[in-house]
């Protein structure tokens, strides 16, 4: 590998109760590539997502960016990191653009209103803007929250599932924010169960839990 | 960092102003039970004039119970607490900001009522004063303790029946200055000591309840 790792892994092991769902995990990513992780339902896929986020703590081992634990690095970590998990993260009394502005505030960064609508648009809820998330389709509020992730401005990218409940558009869409991410010089860690058209981009794969039941 | 926590606070309170019956429950539970006491007892002044700060105080912190199972909840379930748990500014300052939201949307309404319920137990004006004060310096304790007990409880199920049992016992100490204060000036004893205390308990709180609130957010999201 030329450039070094960004976000690393250490032998990191993770349980769930006194089940152990994967140990001795290593892997190293640097800018511009994403990770792929594959494994079967209940596998533990989630888990080491939240894992990497800092959320949840390892059994054993340790999430290194930049080369130093998240652990001690928590702030610019999480300046840096964006995550889209299996919720939304949507609060549905509120309209797409209040949800970002509030994700704004709340990430600690000044709201670009303009940017904002512009997102939304691209993501084609134009005609949603003013309407309060709660009348949304479970693919529009998925599309909100990726509104949310492009805003967010982040550069390592952790995303669980994020084609859930969208179109063949939706998926299409995905791919090429994707691929203007990755060639921007982001990461990504993601799931997926669909298929992904990325050519043109660095795709690592790693495999959770044991191959055969996957 | 202020603009973090005010960010916590202002969204807490445009959420409650877009779902008004859900927090207006609490508010209307604090009024009717109070209001239950006089009309069960009969107009017997000297003897409500008793009873006043004790019932007061104990249909605070009932109403308290009544709005905290979902400070949190709400949060959780549609995954803005985890968001909100991976920004860069430290939890707790969420936490802070989540329980001093709560009191603006659950106390501030009980100190604008408490004064007319004071008169229904013919309570003397310098009397109701006190009352508003130790409300004043005990309904943000309930709030600071409550988000507590709401965090630890975050996910479980029977989770509103685990917090009252859990909660109820921290909230004696403010129950007792509270309601105590007003007994000892009706008593003619000054509501000082009483209050002072009360105070100390508030600012203990503030510094120590939010820590605790934070450590048990991070853990009901492992």
């Amino acid at each position: 590998m030329d450039s070094p790792p960004v976000l690393s892994a250490h032998d990191l092991a993770c349980a769930r109760g006194d089940r152990s769902l994967f140990v001795g995990m290593h892997f190293a990513l640097a800018a511009g590539e994403l990770l792929m992780v594959q494994g079967g339902n209940g596998q533990g896929k989630t888990s080491l997502l939240r894992l990497l986020t800092g959320l949840s703590s390892p059994a054993a081992g340790e999430v290194q960016w930049r080369g130093r634990a998240i652990g001690q690095t928590r702030e610019t970590f999480h300046r840096d990191m964006a995550y889209l998990g299996h919720a939304n993260g949507i609060k549905e009394d509120l309209t797409p653009v209040e949800n970002l502005r509030f994700q704004a505030g709340l990430s600690g960064h000044a709201f670009d209103e303009p940017l904002a609508e512009s997102t939304l648009r691209k993501l084609g809820l134009a005609r949603c803007l003013d309407l309060p998330a709660r009348v949304l389709s479970f693919g529009q509020r998925r599309r909100v929250a990726l509104a949310g992730l492009l805003t967010a401005g982040a550069l390592l990218w952790i995303l669980d599932e994020p084609l859930t409940g969208l179109d063949v558009h939706g998926v299409a869409l995905v791919e090429s924010i994707l691929r203007d991410h990755l060639n921007r010089g982001g990461l990504v860690v993601m799931t997926t169960h669909q298929a992904l058209t990325l050519d043109g981009v660095a795709v690592r794969t790693l495999q959770v839990g044991r191959q055969e039941d996957a | 960092m202020l603009g973090f926590l005010l960010t916590v606070i202002r969204r807490d309170l445009l959420l409650a102003a877009r779902r008004r019956g859900d927090w207006l429950t609490a508010q209307f539970f604090f009024v009717m039970v109070v209001s239950l006491f006089p009309l069960g007892i009969g107009p017997e002044p000297e003897l409500l004039k008793r009873i006043a700060p004790g019932v007061v105080w104990v249909a605070a912190t009932l109403a308290s119970l009544l709005s905290l199972p979902r400070l949190f909840a709400d949060d959780h379930r549609d995954g803005s607490l985890e968001q909100m748990l991976l920004s860069p500014e430290p939890a707790v300052l969420l936490a802070l900001g989540k329980a001093v939201a709560h009191w603006l949307i659950y106390g501030i309404p009980l100190l604008i009522v408490a004064p007319v319920l004071g008169i229904q137990f013919a309570l003397p004006a310098e009397a109701i004063g006190v009352l508003v004060l130790s409300l004043a310096l005990g309904t943000p304790i309930l709030s600071l303790l409550g988000a507590v007990g709401a965090a630890l409880t975050l996910g479980l199920r029977g989770g509103g029946v685990l917090l009252t049992l859990l909660i109820l016992p921290l909230y004696v100490p403010a129950l007792i200055f509270g309601a105590g204060a007003v007994d000892a000036m009706l008593a003619g004893t000054g509501a000082e000591a009483n209050l002072s205390l009360l105070g100390a308990f508030f600012v203990l709180s503030l510094i120590v309840a939010p820590w605790i609130s934070a450590a048990a957010l991070r853990v009901s999201m492992e």
